[in-house]
């Protein structure tokens, strides 16, 4: 391996001398530095000096790329040789949303490619929000030491890139699919693992909506020993999952499938007994699924309930009642993610008994925002008196309260994550009829660890002069129609030290406020502003004076130039300029 | 019924916290019918005080709803149309059955309700596995070709496609094979 230290001293005569000085130093240094595993750390380290520059770029295992367009493959790679595990970030959250068109980029085929000839030794790889196709899974699959696959909101591949992973990679321990879209080629890719024991601990494939062979399935779970995480997609019948469950006692994570039986049940139908499956899997922590739920079979989770730390019911159309019915064992529960069908009941007996609970996400099943809601403030409320440890929330509702958000903002002062989403846009405290800035205000000025914070209902200047003035560990802000003017996003610009990710929608933000930010972008991961009242002159003029800054503008629908506003402005630093697939909608500024 | 939502009158504030409703679920941007009928979900919750509303599914002339706006509320598509209607399968949306084909390595799946009779099917799976299946008769079966089709039916019986009538081949098809013709010699002429 080529490295740019002195070359040792010859010896003489055979006889041991010892390295000068600084190569000792620089040993001791390397074998020093592999101990920093954070980030943060070794970034620091390496700006100390040139040699700690260098053994650090040597020790660095882990890579990781926040933004696949800050930097060039080549040159991430050419200075941290010896990485074996990677992890790349491509589109930028609200393309989830449909906000951003299709084909924008985010390909990993560069990376790739280029990972064939430096990083053949690569080990995992974690992708999240890129474009990635079948060659490209097939050419990873050629690697001789990959072991772990995470794809997580990616898509660009279908079951035959799945087929050659599945067939190729023989020391494979970990695929996991969180949420990707992957096609139906029709190929049975579970059939394609080889014969004979497998290595796999994780195998996570609830987002593929393809039908699988399920007796290639089973045999599968019958000769991987090591298996820990299963998750199951919803082709999986009830009965199915009884015949891996009792073939892998050993789960400790597991995705269920559809939950419900494949044909109709007639009556006295012999049934197997679910519950004595989830009874001998006693290491099993972490449930999901839930898919297509028939909650008469909810019973046969109750003998698991007591160990669960994490349990998904997002899925699952389930009442207030058949929910208590469960949550009532689940002492240890932290991370709980569940529909807004169970109403602000259902959040009522989950605070009464999860009082070890981190992260609660509710999630609609109605996503329309005039839909009827069943939780509210009340739920809210409910949540923050029971469950004091709260460090994360995700909450849909359709009616809020100021009391509500600042109730939660003085019970739970260890949050680190705020997402409120009142689905209506511009809804007020629906007692009072203010704004929710007093609530939103509350949230930053008694959360002092707060790093993540998305906003909605009726919101005006007032609620970012708090945000921007109390915001102190804010890393990354959502905005949804909201603000009254360019002062809004000032406060927010002027203040959040530690801002990295600010993406704003539909709200009335323009040109000399994003002038406010020129002091500060170089030191963002991104900013994301869409259907707001920029121009392409105020762009245009950031992009001048900020030469590392790619400024994109992404047109939306048609080209129809509508009254000369941007449509979506998408900004982020870049090490090696603008990127040179950029499609035909995208103009770089 | 839905009416535009005014979230200015008091009177309907309390009865909307108890009201259980099945709103219809969320729409995406444009391609999407919001179809009128709610999937009802097991949702029957008898000891929810309030006013138990049956969610009118044949009524077209409902006020329109707001205007729904891209990517609003912030929920992926994934999600979205997981609670949609169309997903229910009681037609079965999609009978995909594998086939093997002797001497092939791995096996494929079709979905049988992509087809509507035998010529088109048989024509498929030439395509697919690149071989001649040739033409049925009542009498021989497939005599003289390269290769002959069987399937297994709901009783564990193999037996030679095309004896029955289309539909009750398709309901009652479990897997395929696609034997080779000096084998299926023996089914044509019992």
């Amino acid at each position: 391996m080529r490295e740019d230290r002195p070359p040792p001293t010859p010896s003489r005569g055979g006889a041991y001398s010892p390295p000068p000085p600084d190569q000792v130093l620089e040993n001791v240094l390397e074998h020093v530095l592999q101990f920093l595993t954070f980030r943060r750390d070794r970034n620091a380290a390496a700006l100390v000096c040139r040699s700690w520059h260098r053994a650090e770029a040597l020790t660095r295992l882990e890579l990781f790329i926040g933004n696949c367009y800050a930097v060039a493959p080549r040159r991430a790679m050419e200075r941290f040789r010896r990485a074996t595990a990677v992890t790349i970030k491509g589109k930028p959250r609200f393309a989830d949303f449909n906000l951003m068109p299709p084909d924008w980029g985010a390909n990993f085929t560069p990376w790739v490619t280029f990972m064939a000839q430096c990083y053949r030794a690569l080990e995992k790889l974690c992708l999240k929000r890129m474009f990635v196709t079948d060659e490209d899974l097939e050419l990873l699959a050629s690697f001789p030491s990959f072991r772990e696959l995470v794809l997580i909101c990616c898509d660009g591949f279908g079951t035959s890139g799945l087929a050659v992973v599945a067939s190729k990679c023989r020391k494979l321990r970990v695929l996991d699919l969180i949420e990707d879209e992957v096609t139906d080629d029709e190929i049975d890719w579970i059939s394609c693992f080889p014969e004979g024991e497998t290595c796999l601990e994780s195998l996570i494939f609830d987002c593929v909506e393809c039908p699988i062979y399920f007796e290639a399935l089973e045999r599968l779970v019958a000769r991987s020993p090591s298996l820990k995480k299963l998750k199951l997609n919803r082709y999986v019948s009830i009965v199915q999952l009884y015949r891996l469950m009792i073939r892998a006692p050993q789960l400790t994570h597991l995705g269920t499938g559809s939950f419900s039986p494949s044909e109709i049940v007639a009556q006295g139908d012999q049934e197997p007994d679910y519950s004595s499956a989830f009874d001998a899997c006693r290491s099993l922590v972490c449930l999901s699924g839930f898919r297509e739920i028939v909650p008469d079979y909810l019973p046969a989770i109750y003998p698991v309930c007591a160990n669960l730390t994490s349990l998904n019911f997002s899925y699952a159309n389930i009442s207030a009642e058949q929910l208590r019915s469960v949550i009532r064992y689940c002492h240890k529960l932290q991370i709980f993610w569940v529909l807004d069908t169970v109403c602000d009941a259902g959040l009522q007996a989950v605070a009464a008994t999860c009082k070890d609970l981190r992260e609660l996400r509710v999630f609609p099943i109605d996503a329309r925002e005039d839909s009827e809601a069943p939780v509210s403030d009340v739920g809210l409320l409910a949540i923050s008196e029971g469950c004091r440890k709260l460090q994360s929330i995700l909450y849909f509702c359709q009616r809020m309260t100021n009391a509500a958000v600042i109730a939660m903002s003085e019970n739970c002062p260890e949050l680190v994550v705020f997402r409120l989403c009142i689905m209506g846009r511009h809804l007020p405290d629906h007692v009072t009829r203010e704004p929710m800035d007093e609530g939103f205000g509350a949230i930053v000025k008694n959360c002092k660890k707060l790093t993540r914070l998305a906003t909605s209902g009726l919101l005006t200047d007032r609620a970012f002069s708090y945000i921007g003035q109390y915001g102190k560990l804010v890393r990354t802000l959502s905005v949804a129609f909201a603000g009254d003017s360019d002062t809004g996003l000032k406060y927010v610009l002027e203040g959040c030290p530690r801002l990295q990710k600010l993406e704003i929608r539909d709200s009335p933000f323009g040109d000399s406020a994003l002038r406010t930010g020129l002091h500060r972008y170089y030191n963002m991961r991104f900013l994301w502003m869409s259907s707001c009242r920029l121009t392409r002159r105020g762009c245009k003029e950031i992009a001048q004076q900020m030469p590392h800054l790619v400024v994109e503008m992404i047109n939306g629908e048609e080209e129809e130039v509508k009254d000369d506003y941007v449509d979506t402005l998408y900004m982020y630093r870049s090490l090696d300029g603008p990127r040179a697939d950029a499609p035909s909608f995208v103009t770089i500024l | 019924m839905e009416k535009p939502m005014s979230y200015e009158s008091e009177d309907h504030l309390n009865l909307k916290a108890t009201e259980l409703r099945l709103g219809l679920p969320g729409r995406d941007e444009s391609d999407k019918q919001s179809s009128p009928s709610a999937k009802n979900n097991k949702r029957t919750s008898p000891e929810m005080e309030g006013v138990l509303y049956a969610e009118n599914e044949e009524q077209d002339c409902t006020p329109p709803p707001k205007a729904q706006v891209v990517g609003w509320p912030p929920v992926r598509s994934y999600r979205k149309n997981c609670f949609q209607p169309k997903k229910i399968e009681a037609d079965a949306s999609g009978v995909y059955v594998k086939v093997s084909m002797d001497g092939a390595p791995y096996l494929r799946k079709i979905d049988l309700n992509v087809y509507k009779s035998y010529p088109e099917l048989l024509k498929a799976l030439e395509n697919m596995f690149k071989c001649t299946i040739g033409v049925y008769s009542e009498r021989d079966g497939y005599d003289g070709s390269d290769y002959a089709p069987i399937y297994e039916d709901k009783d564990g019986d193999w037996m030679l496609v095309g004896d029955v009538p289309w539909d009750m081949f398709s309901t009652s098809c479990k897997r395929m094979r696609i034997m080779k013709g000096s084998e299926a010699k023996g089914l044509g002429c019992l």
